[in-house]
């Protein structure tokens, strides 16, 4: 199964056939004070800069929030959006559990987007699902609902086959709704990795979609958080996940990600292995053995 | 003399195996103390709660992880299903009273499990309501339980609006001045908490906790002391076994 998602100048496919997705998650003001106070006064310099960093860092997408308590998060998240297609033409994942900043920013948006997202709640199925499709964009569907997010994967299955369903019955092809099973932290209950693991494969044999997590939760709480998530993602690919919301600045989950394309026959010859290996080492050694500047003792 | 001499080693060893989480040991010393005819009170005053206290203290200033407090809150309650009923006895009440949930629309509940174990280890009675709570249940538990405070937990921008919610639906109950409000989660600021009209803001489990003990300080000294807190431990148990 193939989801497309564009930009005005890029597509993007996401597909268990292909090399793996990085939707960058730092354009996102929860937990990063700096930030969260520039874009409440709407200064965007911040913003620029993450969506260029992590676009150079190898992040094919970008997830773009501008949830900040009491302000208009419909009008920052427009001004957000556009900051970042001002700088890079990576399709934008427009994320917000407001629906009225999702509609805004869609309209703003210039490709297809991918819509972050909507649950099996029946009220946000009901008033997301027709947004998406009235501006033809994809859509990440949560397999949780109203009673909460379920321990048994089997169940949450069901959640993620009644969203792919009720968007079917909405006009939207099966291709354009990525599924996320729902990362949670490990530090809270150690079983909850292998019941992602368990609910992806699930996905993954009975429907097909493609998936996607917040994969930097499942090491919340926890000390080298790094290396955690660089360990989840390769299992995750394993398991179906065919892209993932992560931090692309962190070498440790960029490195485990282009590894886990290499181990799973998506990287023919390594060629992507190792030009990034070399460019990587380029980048090393024009930091050790820069000359001194002009001026400099 | 030997027998004081091995009272003072089981409170040391006990703090040492709480704030590491080893239940067995933390169960075995609990019995051994109570089998030397140690007051239930000192087990839980001298070495349980003052342990908890530092794994909260530890967590805090980033030595402690998340898995390491829920460990240790595991093993305390351990020694807290022995202690339970013999403090019973006692009548003794609570430190202070603490109904929590999290809000309207919002499923997040790791932040706020955190909070009930921290505030249950520190001796508070804590009524927790779970996740999705509406306006009503929440009123409705500040007029049964009367607690000292009502905490909101929220995970989302767009749930924390409910805040607002909540406050309005308790000052409407006639409930807002008998009742401290704290709010909390990941979006949460100190002035968004202001902005609602919340009378607190925690980043944390254990500031929250703190804040809390702060709160009812005063009068859980001219209480009978110590005492007060053993119950409400007790009941935490209750609650967690509940859970």
């Amino acid at each position: 199964m193939e989801t497309r998602v564009s930009s005005r100048g890029r597509e993007v496919v996401i597909s268990g056939d292909r090399p793996f997705v990085i939707i960058g998650e730092r354009i996102n003001p929860t937990g990063r004070k700096v930030l969260a106070a520039e874009m409440k006064d709407g200064v965007m310099d911040r913003v620029r800069a993450d969506a260029e960093a992590q676009a150079a860092a190898g992040a094919q997408m970008l997830d773009v929030n501008a949830g900040i308590p009491a302000v208009d998060e419909p009008a920052l998240l427009v001004a957000a959006i556009q900051a970042v297609m001002q700088v890079t033409d990576v399709p934008i994942c427009i994320d917000s559990s407001i629906i009225e900043a999702l509609e805004a920013g869609l309209s703003a948006y210039e490709g297809k987007a991918l819509v972050n997202s909507v649950t099996a709640e029946e009220e946000r199925m009901e008033r997301i699902l027709p947004l998406v499709k009235k501006h033809g964009a994809a859509v990440i569907g949560m397999a949780n609902d109203e009673t909460g997010i379920s321990m048994v994967p089997e169940e949450r299955l069901a959640l993620a086959r009644r969203i792919v369903e009720r968007a079917a019955d909405h006009g939207i092809p099966q291709a354009d709704v990525i599924i996320d099973p729902i990362a949670m932290t490990v530090a809270a209950d150690p079983t909850c990795g292998v019941i992602t693991l368990q609910t992806m494969r699930l996905i993954r044999d009975e429907l097909g979609n493609n998936m996607t997590c917040g994969a930097s939760n499942v090491s919340f709480g926890l000390p080298d958080r790094a290396t955690v998530n660089a360990a989840f993602l390769p299992l995750a690919m394993h398991a179906g996940l065919t892209c993932a919301i992560t931090n692309p600045l962190e070498p440790h989950v960029r490195r485990a990600i282009l590894a886990g394309d290499l181990l799973l026959g998506h990287d023919e010859y390594a060629m992507r292995w190792i030009s990034t290996y070399r460019a990587d080492l380029a980048l090393a050694g024009r930091a050790q053995g820069a000359p001194p500047k002009p001026g400099s003792p | 003399m030997r027998r004081v001499g091995r009272q003072e080693e089981i409170r040391a060893e006990l703090f040492e195996h709480t704030l590491n989480g080893h239940a067995p040991e933390v169960k075995t010393l609990t019995e051994e103390a109570l089998a030397l005819g140690m007051d239930p009170m000192d087990i839980l005053f001298k070495a349980l709660i003052p342990s908890l206290e530092e794994v909260g203290r530890r967590f805090e200033k980033g030595d402690f992880f998340v898995p390491e407090m829920l460990i240790a809150a595991r093993a305390m309650q351990g020694a807290l299903v022995i202690l339970r009923p013999l403090i019973a006895e006692t009548g003794a009440q609570p430190v202070g009273r603490y109904v929590i949930g999290t809000v309207k629309g919002d499923i997040h509940d790791i932040g706020k499990n955190l909070c009930v174990i921290m505030l249950e280890g520190a001796g508070f009675e804590v009524f927790d309501l779970g996740v999705n709570t509406p306006p009503e249940k929440f009123v409705a538990a500040v007029e049964e339980h009367k607690p000292d405070v009502v905490g909101f937990s929220a995970f989302l921008t767009t749930t924390m609006p409910m805040f607002k919610a909540n406050i309005e639906a308790l000052t409407k109950a006639g409930l807002r001045d008998k009742v401290h409000i704290a709010v909390g989660g990941a979006p949460v600021t100190l002035e968004y908490a202001k902005h609602v009209g919340a009378d607190s803001y925690a980043p944390d489990a254990s500031m929250a906790t703190r804040m809390a003990k702060e709160l009812v300080g005063d009068r859980s000294q001219s209480s009978t002391g110590a005492q007060a807190l053993e119950q409400a431990v007790m009941k935490i148990d209750e609650t967690l076994r509940k859970g």
